[in-house]
């Protein structure tokens, strides 16, 4: 039982960062598809950086700038240039995708320095994103920025008129998903393979948006979330590796479906009127442009 | 200081002048990206932008600009009409993939049967299959609110998963040695879609992409449902009042834009592709969002950037071909592309003036 | 070696006025298409390998082109065609996805030489080839039977297709050979290639109490995490050096260049013609990489002298009496395995519990 649980954590590790940072971003109003593309930048520079110095902190630390770096990108082009935040996500994704896999060459078939387990077998950065869930919400729900942030999300208009600096929230919001993605997209290549390839996170990037869906925009749905759809995925290797017949690729759609009724009962809720639960922010994918 | 000001309504100029700017601000930065690495940028450009069109083997790669285009524009086309309505489909690739599905189960169903009515009736299976994968997100935003952008892209991994499974289970080729993969359907020539003429690169689903190219243009500029669609994205209110019902604005303009992902899907599988397999989604889905906006929502820019995008395909084979120029330059390129086209739209819909 | 080079430019001689595909002085120009990146350290970085053991061998005498990372389908018969048009007069099209695509190409090219890796096309410019996996696996086995202490090893399967069912059976029969308690599991990735996947099966191995991991997935994942575990793996299509001397014990290396140098060779010297073959350790496509400190001198001795009875033709590792998983029939008493049962094989033979894939 001990096992499954530390396999589960291990992998639901990298899309918990992820979807949490976006978490962030889209209860800000901002829709950033381009997790991907920041994960996988954040796997590039992190391995560069802890091969170069033989620490793995130092490597996490150098993915979260560069996935912070990467996410400037989108923010100059939709908060300053007012452009389509899904198109400008895809572009990131198609943009960080790329470039890495150019400057990515010297370091493949390079090995990564190995990281300690901490306490319980778990290694620092499992605890770390299991503390950051509690962090996350306290701070959106009991801090005055959490407040601003959410004001800003829930409606931009009303937020500007009452002097809070919407643009600016919503930069240090990306940043911070765009931290979050590039310690994930670390996670894969530093702690999980040790190496590093190209179009190494492998679509993980996408499963953090669903994530964030799934969990009704609420942190300990983020952490729910993580383990569904990590753990569908251990589940199904571990009843295969237990001699089980499994239709692996039906049982591998469960997460997404689940996803869409989740979203379903969530948006029914607001419709008819029904309080309570998470919703999706009022001003999600919209741009904002103050006219005075 | 500087500021913007949005101005009444989209400058025409600079709505053409952009993607140009978009094009040759990318070719630039790109050029220095490849000096950085030690290409020759010169050369580089050439061989990804000039060399398709007009080198030694353009001949042959030409046509193949119009394999590669033709799903993109046919994708590209519905998508435009929902994205001018302010309803976000990014769900292409789930409806083109479930479309091709329906459409080889068909083929797949008749096998060896050689009746006229199979290609047809795949056609019909394809643009069903993609409409119906369309219909769930409308419906479910038209039922519950639920956001479409979410649902449609949920459902792109619920198609790819399908897709595994059609490869490795139900449609996997009975005479081939148990590897996954279904029937290659050009080599069964009642539901082949091959080309027409040969080395044209012309083959049905080109000339779907032409036809949905004439139908878009007619819908939006002529048709008082193009005007609907027009106003529900610029005022949704204003369209209220203009006894535009936004539930059925939203379950055509998803059905629409499934059903044309489906038949580009369809067209893909029976001739190009060949065949189901377990990767079959590769992108168009996706890459056909680019194009949409790309060529502004208008037919005719839709032509040109799904063009365009054929031939960064293509001239980044080549390139890797001349020059050794790794695969990765495409993406590179398409995302670039993007930004700086994004970017620059700032400057059609608003005016910067010099804060007084 | 050297008389190899020597009949070689002594045929090129007599054949240089039958061929006038490539006159005097001209440079043949080789085109290699890769189904993923030459950086995956697995299966394209083996193939390049071998393009650049040709330049080496050949020199100034050919010159190759490659292109990576291209999708099955449409776009590998355009990839294709287009290395055609440009003058490259043998081509390899490195994964079985390419068949249908290399058939198509090599009609409208009929002075081209084709050579498509593990497909089952042929042509009269269209060669196919193909690696004995299974003759490799069979002396992993033996290491893994030998060094299992929980006596339970693990597989971690990319496709259920012929060549992983091989590589399953042969293992799992010659672990059983050395170790009569072994037991096999079985995890099927679905992908070549997708580290962190690869990462959870083998932890899914290892929670079930296996301790020797073989994979047959492209990345090092599975080392990594067998390290983690204190188990033990094996580097699979290149040797994966940088996890010796433990977790990776051994590994089994897709070793292309011989071939590609023959071939190349062929073509150079007018000889060329299609063929359809299956080599193995004896030609050196399959080649163990160095076994490590880490296992016992008398268990290594043994694993070679297998591999020296595999190289020599003395043994086929699918040696009857064997049976089916269902307990029917398959080999009898001294009978070995035909290439065509083995090409087609969706089954596994009696012993191992988990289910096959449907």
């Amino acid at each position: 039982m001990m096992t499954v649980l530390i396999l589960l954590m291990g992998a639901a590790t990298p899309i918990l960062f992820a979807a949490l940072g976006e978490l962030v971003v889209e209860r800000a109003g901002v829709l950033n598809l381009g997790v991907e593309g920041m994960m996988i930048g954040g796997a590039l520079a992190g391995f560069a950086a802890a091969h170069a110095t033989g620490s793995p902190a130092v490597g996490f630390a150098v993915a979260a700038l560069a996935g912070a770096a990467l996410s400037m990108l989108f923010a100059v082009m939709t908060q300053y240039l007012l452009s389509n935040q899904v198109a400008t996500g895809l572009a990131l994704v198609l943009f960080g995708l790329g470039l890495t896999a150019m400057f990515g060459k010297p370091y493949e078939g390079v090995k990564a320095p190995a990281m300690m387990a901490g306490p319980l077998g778990l290694n620092g950065m499992i605890w770390l994103g299991l503390a950051l869930v509690p962090a996350v919400w306290w701070g959106l729900t009991r801090t005055r920025p959490g407040l601003i942030l959410r004001a800003v999300g829930e409606n931009h208009d009303a937020a500007h008129a009452l002097g809070y600096p919407v643009r600016r929230v919503r930069i240090l919001a990306i940043a911070f998903g765009g931290a979050m993605a590039g310690m994930g997209g670390a996670y894969v290549s530093i702690a999980t393979v040790l190496q590093w390839t190209e179009g190494m996170t492998a679509g993980a990037g996408w499963i953090a948006l669903a994530i964030v869906v799934f969990a009704q925009w609420n942190p300990w749905g983020v952490l729910a979330g993580a383990w569904l759809f990590g753990g569908v995925t251990v589940l199904q290797l571990r009843l295969q590796a237990a001699g089980v017949a499994v239709p692996v690729q039906l049982l591998s759609m469960a997460p997404y479906l689940a996803t869409i009724l989740v979203l379903v009962l969530i948006s029914a809720r607001q419709k008819f009127g029904r309080s309570g639960g998470g919703s999706a922010p009022g001003s999600l994918g919209r741009s904002f442009h103050a006219l005075r | 200081m500087f500021r913007l000001e949005p101005r009444a309504s989209a400058s025409l100029g600079w709505q053409i002048a952009t993607p140009v700017l978009a094009v040759l601000a990318t070719m630039l930065v790109g050029g220095i990206l490849f000096a950085a690495m030690g290409f020759d940028p010169l050369a580089a450009i050439r061989t990804i932008f000039w060399d398709p069109l007009f080198g030694p083997a353009s001949g042959y790669s030409r046509p193949q600009l119009l394999v590669k285009a033709g799903p993109l524009i046919l994708i590209a086309c519905g998508l435009a009409l929902g994205f001018r309505a302010g309803i976000w489909n990014i769900g292409a690739e789930g409806q083109y993939i479930i479309g091709a599905i329906c459409g080889a189960a068909v083929a797949l169903a008749a096998y060896p049967l050689d009746a006229f009515w199979i290609f047809p009736a795949m056609i019909l299976a394809g643009a069903a299959g993609g409409w119906a994968w369309g219909m769930i997100p409308a419906l479910l935003r038209n039922w519950f609110g639920a956001s479409e952008i979410l649902v449609s892209l949920m459902l792109v991994y619920v198609a790819q998963k399908i897709a595994a499974w059609m490869a490795f289970g139900p449609m996997k080729n009975p005479e081939g040695f148990n590897f996954p993969g279904s029937r290659n359907l050009q080599q069964y020539e009642a539901a082949a879609n091959p080309e027409l003429i040969a080395g044209s690169g012309l083959h049905w689903g080109v000339v779907a992409a032409g036809v949905a190219l004439a139908l878009t243009w007619f819908v939006m500029s002529r048709h008082i449902l193009g005007f609907q669609i027009r106003t529900a994205g610029a005022a949704p209110r204003a369209a209220r009042f203009a006894g535009v019902r936004p539930e059925r604005l939203v379950a055509l303009c998803l059905g629409v834009s499934g059903a044309l992902a489906g038949l580009a899907g369809l067209f893909e599988v029976a001739g190009p592709a060949g065949q189901i397999t377990e990767s079959f989604g590769s992108g168009y889905g996706f890459t056909a969002i680019i194009v949409a906006f790309l060529g502004r929502l208008h037919p005719l820019g839709i032509l040109l950037a799904g063009l365009l995008m054929a031939l960064t395909y293509i001239g980044g084979e080549l390139a890797q071909m001349m020059l050794n120029l790794p695969a990765a330059t495409v993406q590179v390129f398409q995302g670039m592309l993007l930004f700086f086209l994004l970017g620059f739209d700032i400057l059609t819909r608003y005016r910067i003036r010099r804060r007084a | 070696m050297k008389r190899r080079t020597l009949l070689g430019s002594a045929a090129a001689l007599v054949a240089a006025s039958a061929l006038p595909a490539l006159a005097h002085g001209e440079k043949l120009k080789v085109g290699f298409i890769y189904v993923g990146p030459v950086g995956d350290g697995g299966w394209t970085f083996q193939h390049d390998l071998a393009r650049k053991a040709v330049l080496e061998k050949y020199g100034d005498r050919v010159e190759t082109t490659f292109i990576e990372s291209v999708p099955e389908g449409a776009d590998a018969e355009r990839a294709i065609t287009q290395l055609a048009l440009s003058g490259h007069k043998l081509i390899f099209t490195t994964s079985f996805g390419f068949m249908d695509a290399t058939v198509n190409v090599a009609k409208k090219f009929p002075d081209v030489k084709f050579e498509h890796a593990t497909g089952y096309k042929t042509a009269e410019n269209l060669a196919t080839y193909d690696a004995r996996f299974y003759e490799g696996r069979a002396v992993m086995g033996t290491i893994a039977g030998r060094m299992t202490k929980s006596n339970k090893i693990g597989y971690i399967g990319s496709f259920p297709i012929p060549e992983v069912v091989q590589g399953i059976n042969s293992s799992y029969l010659h672990a059983k050979k050395v170790n009569p308690d072994v037991e096999m599991k079985v995890v099927w990735a679905y992908t070549w290639f997708d580290p962190a996947k690869e990462a959870d099966a083998a932890a899914a191995l290892i929670a079930e109490g296996v301790d020797v991991i073989l994979q047959h997935t492209d990345s090092t994942a599975p080392l990594a995490k067998a390290q983690e575990a204190g188990a033990i793996g094996f580097g699979q299509a290149s040797d994966m050096a940088a996890f010796k001397p433990t977790p990776r014990v051994s590994s089994i290396i897709d070793n292309w260049a011989p071939y590609y140098i023959k071939r190349v060779g062929a073509v150079l010297g007018g000889t060329w013609t299609s063929h359809s073959v299956w080599l193995g350790i004896g030609e050196g496509e399959v080649e163990i990489g160095e076994i490590t400190e880490a296992v016992p001198a008398e268990v290594k001795a043994e694993a070679e002298a297998l591999k020296a009875k595999i190289a020599s033709g003395e043994y086929h590792p699918f040696t009857g009496p064997l049976k089916k998983q269902d307990g029917s029939d398959w080999l009898a008493e001294g009978q070995t395995a035909s290439d065509e049962d083995l090409r087609g094989m969706n089954f596994y033979v009696e012993g191992i519990t988990a289910p096959m894939p449907k």
